[in-house]
């Protein structure tokens, strides 16, 4: 599944043009934290990776593949929490896996457990917080055992506290073996939690660099405009 | 017209047989056609919101106009189809309790379905991209997003239940408004009238309108009390 290769990547929907010419290699370990303006493409280039949007031009390749040989997962900006239980939020997502009610159920209670809501485990999972919620997201994405993980801004209306929760958590999943591809507008999240930054902008990968030498010496005049809270990009009402 | 009103009111307070075999009957028809109308709209919707095949848009089409299908045309169609010439005409239904049952059936599928399937398509359209990365299949989509939908889903039942208990012109078609037999409150309505026995007109409908009144109210507070409770 890994590396993998993303070769003159275009995306563009009725012709405008959102992503085009990226190129990308990632490899299968560690936290990549996608960085760039708004408009930019970072959830489409989430997007596209998970299959939800179609490829209008160039390559995806996993491994040697077209297709990813692992389990892939995505937690989105506003998860969906369907009205029954917490706990059968996680395990309804395994019923597609081959497992035994008994390991589903075994395997819900652990990740339930790992992300503190197992005293909640019998609660309606829509009136969680919204910490809790974006939290039992990442518990059925954990609980998929996903080879690749893709986060797309998971803390973006979080508090602090249930901010460093969310982020404790996706340590904890990288740490048993996932690659967490994310994004977020959180300069101090990605400085936390990046193994190393992917920076886009006008629908390019304008840097990928290890975190500490992008955030110390960022090399594309986009990337130091960004860090140092300029607009250089237009706007649409800007006229 | 305040006589024929406390003589309806009599009726009601003296639990009037032939008031109640009537009400008894038109429920009878009336939730068992509605049962029917959930059993094949609500999946049918629900299928209809989340399947993907060339002419879906027609068939959405087709659905919501059948919402307005005028009740004396289905009682044409299903008396044709229920007649010993017509082709269910060897079961003898023609003039029954079940043939009224059938007919409203036909008025409350699409009404139901009609519904269902908007409502099911905003949550689809919400929840299509989490459930297919989880590897959830269409079937199995259909059967969460019913379980999802329940509370919005009580409204297009109840609308289901009122199209089936405010129709008159299919039930007098195929049932034939036999006395003791297939007379429920619309036709007996409409027929009291006519011969001027307004009091017994007057006394089903206030229960015709006490009924429907009563289950919105029931249904108000039960998906009020769920939605605190389930959120």
């Amino acid at each position: 599944m890994f590396p993998l290769r993303i070769a003159a990547l275009r995306f563009a929907p009725e012709g405008r043009v959102v992503l085009d010419e990226l190129e990308l290699v990632l490899a299968g370990d560690g936290i990549s934290v996608i960085l760039g303006p708004n408009g930019s493409g970072k959830t489409v280039l989430l997007r596209l990776l998970a299959g939800l949007l179609p490829v209008h031009g160039g390559t995806i390749v996993w491994g040697d593949a077209a297709q990813p040989a692992g389990r892939l997962a995505m937690v989105f900006q506003q998860p969906m929490l369907l009205r029954m239980s917490v706990f059968a939020n996680v395990e309804f997502a395994l019923r597609p896996q081959a497992l035994t009610p008994a390991e589903r159920r075994a395997r819900t209670t652990e990740v339930l457990e790992r992300v503190g809501l197992a005293y909640r485990a019998r609660d309606s999972a829509r009136l969680l917080s919204g910490g809790e919620r974006q939290r039992l997201a990442l518990a059925r994405a954990w609980a998929m055992r996903p080879r690749l993980l893709l986060l797309d801004e998971p803390t973006a209306s979080l508090d602090p506290s249930a901010t460093e929760a969310v982020e404790r958590i996706i340590r904890e999943i990288r740490t048993e073996g996932a690659k967490v591809l994310m994004t977020t507008h959180n300069l101090g999240q990605a400085t936390r939690l990046a193994d190393d930054i992917i920076f886009l902008a006008e629908g390019r990968v304008q840097e990928h660099e290890p975190a500490q030498r992008f955030f110390a010496h960022p090399q594309s005049p986009a990337a130091r405009a960004f860090m140092q809270g300029e607009l250089p990009w237009r706007i649409a009402f800007d006229h | 017209m305040t006589q024929t009103l406390l003589e309806a009111l009599s009726l009601l307070g003296s639990f009037d047989h032939r008031l109640l075999d009537i009400v008894a009957l038109s429920l009878r028809v009336s939730l068992t056609a509605l049962a029917i109308g959930a059993l094949l709209g609500l999946p049918l919707g629900a299928w209809l919101a989340v399947a993907d095949f060339r002419g879906r848009s027609a068939l959405i089409v087709a659905l919501n106009a059948l919402m307005g299908l005028p009740s004396v045309v289905v009682g044409v169609l299903v008396y044709l189809a229920l007649s010993r010439s017509g082709p269910l005409g060897s079961y003898g239904l023609l003039f029954s309790p079940a043939a009224m049952i059938v007919a409203q059936s036909v008025l409350v599928v699409p009404l139901i379905a009609a519904v269902t399937r908007q409502i099911v398509e905003d949550a689809w359209r919400d929840y299509a991209p989490e459930l297919r990365l989880i590897g959830i299949s269409r079937p199995q989509a259909v059967v969460l997003l019913l379980a999802d939908c329940r509370f919005s889903l009580s409204v297009a039942t109840l609308a289901g239940l009122g199209r089936a208990m405010s129709e008159v012109g299919a039930v007098m078609i195929v049932g034939g408004n036999i006395d003791g037999y297939t007379r429920v409150m619309t036709t007996a309505i409409a027929l009291e009238t006519s011969k001027g026995d307004l009091a017994l007109s007057i006394a089903l409908g206030l229960v015709l309108m006490a009924l429907i009144l009563g289950l919105n109210v029931a249904v108000h507070f039960v998906r009020g009390w769920a939605l605190r409770r389930y959120g």
